[in-house]
C-alpha cells in the first residue's frame, strides 16, 4: 500500500502529473477569487462572456502578428475581453436591455467573428483551433526535465517548467493583491453601490477594474486549462462557498478550498479514473474538473449549512 | 459559376434541392427562434437559453453511445436531437431548482449549469473519441454547426421541425404575450404563468436542439437573443415586437444559410449570427424610434431646452446664472449679451417663460386632475397642451389673486 | 441694473444667501430618458434644521436626494454642500439609502455593515481594527442593536435593518444627514427609536433631511418641509409651509380634502 503510494508519487508523478495539477490549481483559484465578487454583484455570467471572446482575441492577435507565441495571444485575448465588456455596456445603454441579453448578443457575435476569421485565414499550419481554446491542454503541460522531487531544488530543471505555471502564479499573486488592497472598497460597493458612491468610492472605476482582473484571470487560465474550466471556476466554487457561510471573508476561503479540491480531484479522475473501469485512455481533464466542481456545487445545494435564503432581495 | 451568381441562385432556391431545404429550414428555425426569443427576452431571461444550449452536449454524447451500443448508427439525427432535448431539459430544471431551493440567483445557476454540463459533455466526447466505432467523427460539428455534407434526410428533419416550432410559437402567441407583458394580470385571467414560462423555455429548447446541426450549440443562443433585442428598437408594443423579431430571425437564418451554401468552406452558424448582428447594428443606429442617433439627438435637444428654460426663468426672477452650459445657450440664442446682460429678446422670452410657468403652477392648483398635468414635461408651452377655455380660466384666477385685470 | 444682472455680468459664482448652508440646490434637473423626474428644483437647507421632503409617489423625492449627492447623474443644476462642491465636503455628509435598495442576502454581519460607515477614517489599503469595532459597537448601542452585532443581516426584520443603516450613518459622524424613507415599512418601536436618534442629532447642532411619506407625523417630527412634485412646490418652516393649499398643489387630486383636514396642519 505504502509502496504503491510512493510509486504513485514518485519521479514519474513529478514529471507527468505534478505540473498539470499545480497549474490546474492555480488556474482554478485565480478564477474563483474574482468569481466571488461577480457572484454577489449578479455578474456571474461576465465570466462566461469573457471566456467566449478569448477565441476572437487570439485569432485577432494571430492576424495582426502572424505568430502564435503566448504573449501576443494573451494580449489579444485580454483586449478582446475588455472590448467585449465595453460593447456590452454600450448595447445595454443603447438598447436599454437587460445585461443578460446584452451579454448574449455581444459574446455570440464576437465568437462568431472569431470562428469565421479562423476559417477564412490559412491557419492550418499553426495550432489554434476552437477545441483548443475550449479545452486547453492541461494534460500536455508536463515537466519534461524533472527527475523526481529533487528537481524542485534544481535551477536547471526549474528553468524548463511549463511557462504557464510561473505566468499563472504571477497572475494569482496580482489577483490576491488586488482583492486585499481594495477589500473595503470591493465589499462596500458590492453591498451598497449608492452608499459607496456617496462616501467617495469610485464604484464604476472599481467595477471596471474587477472586470479587467476577471479578464486577466480568464486569459491566463484559458491557455493552460481551456475556457470550460474558466467558466466553471468563476461560478461553481464561489456559489458553493456562498452556501457554506454567511461571511464574505470565509466565503472566499471556502471558494479557494473548493476550487483546489475540484482541480485535484478532476485531474486525478480524468487521468486515472478510466483505468479503474479498465479503459486505457484518459478523458479530458478540463471537462472533468468542471464536472467535479458541479458535483461539489450540487452537494452544497443539498447540504450546505447556509443554502437557504434569509434576507429579502433588492428591489432595484 | 462565380460566388455572386451562386449566391443569387441560392437566394431564390435555384442552387439545388438540398441547399434549398437547408435554407428554408434555417429560415424557419430563425423565425421560431426570433419569436420564442422575444417572449424570453421580455421575461428578462435571455441567458437561460445559454444554459439550455450548453446543456445539450452530454445528451448528444450519451445518445451517440447508446445508439452505438444498440448496434445502430450513432449519428442518426433524430436520436441525437432527442438525447440533447432530454439533457438540456434536465439542465433547465436544474437552473429552476437551484434558483428556487437555494439562495443562489438565476445568473449563478445559469453559469453553473452551462459550464458543468458542457464540461461533462466534453468528457463524454473524449470517451467517444476513444471508442472503436469508426463513425463518431462529426460530433464536434455540433459545437459550431455545419451544413456541408448534410444528408437530405437531415435537411428534411430540420425543415419539418422548424415548421413545427414556428407553428408552436404561432399557437401559443396570445397567452405568452399576456404573460410577457404583465404576468400578474395574466394570472388573474386564469393563465398558469409557470406553465407558460415552461412552455417558453420548452420552445427555446426545441429551437436549440433543431439548430444544433446548423448553428451549433455555442452560437444558437444568438438566434434567440439578437432578433428580439433588434426588434425592440423598432416598436414599443409587444405584438409587433414579436412579429419583427420573428421576421429578423427568419431572414438572418435564411440569408446566412444561403451565404454559407455559396461558400461551402465556411461554417453556417457564425454567418447566421453575423447576419443577425448586421440587422442589430443597423437598427441600433438608425431606428427613428429608439435608435442611437435619434436618441442622442433627442437627448441633446432636450438638455438644451431644459437649460434654456432654466436660464430664462432665472433671468425673469433676476437670479444669477451659474451654469456655464446655460450661459452658453442663452448667449448663442441671443438672449443675453456676451457680458451676461439680458438683451431685449432675452427679456421678452424670459417674461414669456415666467408667464407660462405661472400659468402651469395655477393649472396644477385648479385643474389637478387634468391629463395635461400628468403628461407635462416641464418645457412645453401651456398653449400646446390645454384648451383656450382652460387657459382663460387659469388667467382669470391668476388675475383675481394678483388683483390685476385679466 | 439689478443684483442678478450684475452677478451674471461678473460671470462668477457668488452666492449671496446662506453661504455655507449644509445644502444649497439651484435648478437641479434629473431625467430618466427624456422625462424629467426632478425639474429645476431649488432648495436651501439651513444648519441645525430637520427637514422632511414630501410629495406623492414618483414625484422625484429620492431622485432629488440621489441627484444632490451625485449618486445618479444630473442634467443640470448647481449643488453646494457647506458652500462647497459635494466631493470637497463628502466627509461632512452621511447618506442613508432606501433599505430596499440593497441585497440583504449579502454575506455580512450587522457589525460589518456598521464598519462600512467608518470607511473614511480607516484609510486606503488599511483594514478595520479593534478601535473601529468599538466605535461601531457604540453606534449600534445608540440604535438599540448592540445585541445583534454578530447576527447575519438577512435575519433582521425591516425595522432592525433600518436601525443598522442608521448606525452606519452615525459611524460616519457627519454634520449633515440625508435619509431616504427611513420610516418605510418599519415597526412603531423602530420609528420611535429612529426619531429619538434624529432629534438627538439635531440637538447636537447637526442637520437632518428625510424623504418622508407619512403626512400625519410631519408636524411632530420635523421643523421644516420641502414639498416636491417633480418641481419644488414650497419650502419653509412647518408652521407656514405645511398648509392645505400647498399639499393640494403637491398631491393634486390624489389627496382627499378630508384627509388634509385630519392632519395637524398649520
Amino acid at each position: 500500500m505504502i509502496d504503491n503510494l510512493i510509486t504513485a508519487l514518485g519521479a514519474e508523478f513529478v514529471q507527468l502529473s505534478l505540473t498539470p495539477i499545480v497549474i490546474g490549481i492555480l488556474g482554478a483559484v485565480a478564477c474563483a477569487l474574482p468569481g466571488n465578487f461577480l457572484l454577489l454583484r449578479r455578474q456571474a455570467l461576465i465570466g462566461d462572456a469573457i471566456s467566449h471572446v478569448v477565441l476572437p482575441g487570439i485569432v485577432a492577435a494571430f492576424l495582426v502578428t502572424g505568430t502564435i507565441t503566448a504573449v501576443p495571444m494573451m494580449i489579444g485575448a485580454g483586449c478582446a475581453a475588455i472590448v467585449a465588456v465595453i460593447l456590452i455596456e454600450i448595447v445595454k445603454r443603447l438598447g436599454r436591455v437587460e445585461p443578460g441579453a446584452a451579454m448574449g448578443l455581444v459574446f455570440t457575435t464576437l465568437f462568431a467573428a472569431g470562428v469565421l476569421f479562423l476559417e477564412m485565414t490559412d491557419t492550418s499550419s499553426v495550432h489554434i483551433d476552437v477545441q483548443h481554446a475550449l479545452l486547453g491542454n492541461l494534460e500536455s503541460l508536463i515537466w519534461f526535465d524533472a527527475e523526481g522531487w529533487q528537481s524542485l531544488l534544481d535551477p536547471v530543471a526549474l528553468a524548463t517548467l511549463p511557462p504557464q505555471l510561473p505566468r499563472l502564479a504571477v497572475v494569482l499573486v496580482g489577483i490576491v493583491l488586488f482583492i486585499t488592497l481594495f477589500w473595503k472598497e470591493l465589499k462596500i460597493s458590492t453591498f451598497d453601490a449608492a452608499f459607496a458612491e456617496a462616501i467617495g468610492i469610485r464604484t464604476r472605476v472599481l467595477g471596471f477594474a474587477l472586470v479587467v482582473v476577471t479578464a486577466i484571470a480568464a486569459v491566463a487560465a484559458f491557455d493552460a486549462v481551456g475556457s470550460i474550466i474558466v467558466i466553471a471556476m468563476f461560478v461553481c466554487p464561489p456559489a458553493a462557498a456562498r452556501l457554506m457561510t454567511n461571511q464574505l471573508g470565509r466565503q472566499i476561503g471556502w471558494s479557494v478550498a473548493l476550487a483546489v479540491i475540484s482541480a485535484v480531484l478532476g485531474y486525478v479522475f480524468a487521468g486515472y479514473g478510466p483505468g479503474w473501469f479498465g479503459s486505457p485512455y484518459a478523458v479530458s481533464a478540463a471537462g472533468m474538473i468542471a464536472t467535479i466542481s458541479g458535483i461539489v456545487l450540487l452537494l452544497a445545494c443539498l447540504f450546505g449549512p447556509q443554502r437557504k435564503r434569509t434576507g429579502q432581495r433588492a428591489e432595484a | 459559376m462565380s460566388f455572386l451568381d451562386y449566391f443569387i441562385n441560392a437566394l431564390f432556391l435555384q442552387a439545388g434541392y438540398n441547399s434549398a431545404l437547408v435554407a428554408v429550414g434555417a429560415g424557419l428555425l430563425g423565425l421560431a427562434g426570433g419569436g420564442a426569443g422575444a417572449f424570453i427576452f421580455l421575461r428578462k431571461r435571455a441567458l437561460v437559453s445559454d444554459a439550455i444550449s450548453h446543456a445539450t452536449l452530454p445528451g448528444v454524447g450519451i445518445a451517440f453511445m447508446l445508439m452505438v451500443a444498440l448496434g445502430g448508427d450513432g449519428r442518426w439525427l433524430p436520436g441525437l436531437i432527442i438525447g440533447s432535448a432530454i439533457s438540456s431539459g434536465i439542465g433547465l430544471l436544474m437552473v429552476e431548482w437551484i434558483t428556487r431551493q437555494t439562495r443562489l440567483t438565476e445568473d449563478a445557476a445559469i453559469g453553473a449549469v452551462l459550464s458543468v454540463f458542457f464540461g461533462l459533455g466534453i468528457v463524454l466526447l473524449t470517451i467517444i473519441q476513444t471508442m472503436s466505432s469508426g463513425r463518431q467523427a462529426g460530433l464536434e460539428n455540433f459545437l459550431l454547426g455545419s451544413t456541408a455534407g448534410m444528408l437530405i434526410s437531415e435537411a428534411t428533419t430540420i425543415a419539418i421541425a422548424g415548421a413545427l416550432a414556428t407553428a408552436f410559437v404561432f399557437m401559443l402567441r396570445r397567452p405568452m404575450t399576456l404573460v410577457a407583458f404583465d404576468p400578474e394580470y395574466a394570472a388573474t385571467t386564469g393563465i398558469n404563468v409557470r406553465h407558460i414560462d415552461l412552455a417558453m423555455m420548452g420552445l427555446a429548447l426545441i429551437v436549440t436542439v433543431i439548430g444544433l446541426k446548423i448553428v451549433g450549440l455555442i452560437l444558437i443562443v444568438a438566434l434567440l437573443i439578437i432578433p428580439p433585442v433588434t426588434a425592440r428598437f423598432w416598436t414599443n408594443q409587444v405584438g409587433p415586437m414579436i412579429g419583427i423579431a420573428a421576421a429578423i430571425g427568419g431572414l438572418a437564418g435564411y440569408i446566412g444559410a444561403v451565404f454559407s451554401a455559396a461558400a461551402a468552406s465556411l461554417p453556417t452558424g457564425p454567418i447566421i449570427v453575423l447576419v443577425a448582428f448586421g440587422f442589430f447594428v443597423f437598427s441600433a443606429l438608425f431606428s427613428p424610434l429608439r435608435g442611437g442617433l435619434a436618441s442622442a439627438l433627442r437627448h441633446w435637444r432636450f438638455q438644451r431646452r431644459v437649460h434654456r428654460r432654466q436660464g430664462l426663468l432665472a433671468l425673469a426672477r433676476r437670479e444669477p446664472i451659474y451654469d456655464g452650459f446655460t450661459l452658453r445657450i442663452l448667449r448663442q440664442s441671443g438672449m443675453i449679451r456676451p457680458d451676461g446682460v439680458a438683451t431685449l429678446r432675452g427679456k421678452t422670452a424670459s417674461q414669456k417663460a415666467a408667464h407660462d410657468e405661472a400659468r402651469w403652477a395655477m393649472a396644477r392648483r385648479i385643474l389637478p386632475d387634468d391629463s395635461a398635468i400628468e403628461r407635462y414635461d416641464g418645457l412645453t408651452p401651456i398653449e400646446d397642451m390645454m384648451t383656450q377655455d382652460q387657459i382663460d380660466e387659469i388667467d382669470r384666477v391668476i388675475a383675481e389673486q394678483t388683483g390685476a385685470p385679466a | 441694473m439689478s443684483n442678478a444682472e450684475l452677478i451674471a455680468e461678473a460671470g462668477k459664482i457668488v452666492d449671496v444667501a446662506a453661504k455655507d448652508a449644509p445644502l444649497t440646490v439651484r435648478g437641479l434637473t434629473v431625467s430618466y430618458g427624456n422625462k424629467p423626474a426632478v425639474f429645476s428644483v431649488d432648495a436651501s437647507i439651513p444648519a441645525g434644521s430637520m427637514t422632511a421632503i414630501i410629495g406623492p409617489n414618483g414625484a422625484g423625492k429620492s431622485t432629488f436626494l440621489k441627484g444632490t449627492l451625485g449618486v445618479i447623474p444630473r442634467l443640470s443644476g448647481e449643488i453646494r454642500i457647506f458652500g462647497k462642491p459635494f466631493h470637497e465636503a463628502r466627509d461632512r455628509v452621511a447618506y442613508v439609502p432606501q433599505r430596499a435598495s440593497v441585497d440583504w442576502d449579502f454575506p455580512a454581519r450587522v457589525i460589518d455593515v456598521v464598519l462600512m460607515g467608518l470607511y473614511g477614517s480607516v484609510g486606503l489599503f488599511r483594514f478595520w481594527r479593534a478601535r473601529h469595532r468599538e466605535q461601531a459597537m457604540e453606534c449600534l448601542d445608540r440604535v438599540g442593536m448592540a445585541d445583534f452585532a454578530t447576527r447575519q443581516i438577512g435575519q433582521l426584520s425591516g425595522g432592525q435593518q433600518q436601525r443598522v443603516f442608521l448606525a452606519r450613518a452615525l459611524a460616519q459622524n457627519a454634520e449633515f444627514y440625508l435619509l431616504d424613507e427611513p420610516f418605510a415599512g418599519v415597526d412603531a418601536a423602530t420609528e420611535r427609536a429612529i426619531v429619538a436618534v434624529l432629534k438627538d442629532l439635531k440637538a447636537e447642532g447637526r442637520t437632518v433631511v428625510c424623504v418622508h411619506h407619512d403626512l400625519s407625523t410631519v408636524a411632530e417630527y420635523f421643523d421644516r418641509v420641502l414639498l416636491i412634485n417633480v418641481r419644488r412646490v414650497a419650502e419653509g418652516p412647518v408652521d407656514t409651509t405645511f398648509t392645505a393649499a400647498n399639499l393640494q398643489e403637491t398631491y393634486g387630486g390624489r389627496l382627499a380634502t378630508t384627509h388634509i383636514d385630519e392632519l395637524r396642519l398649520a
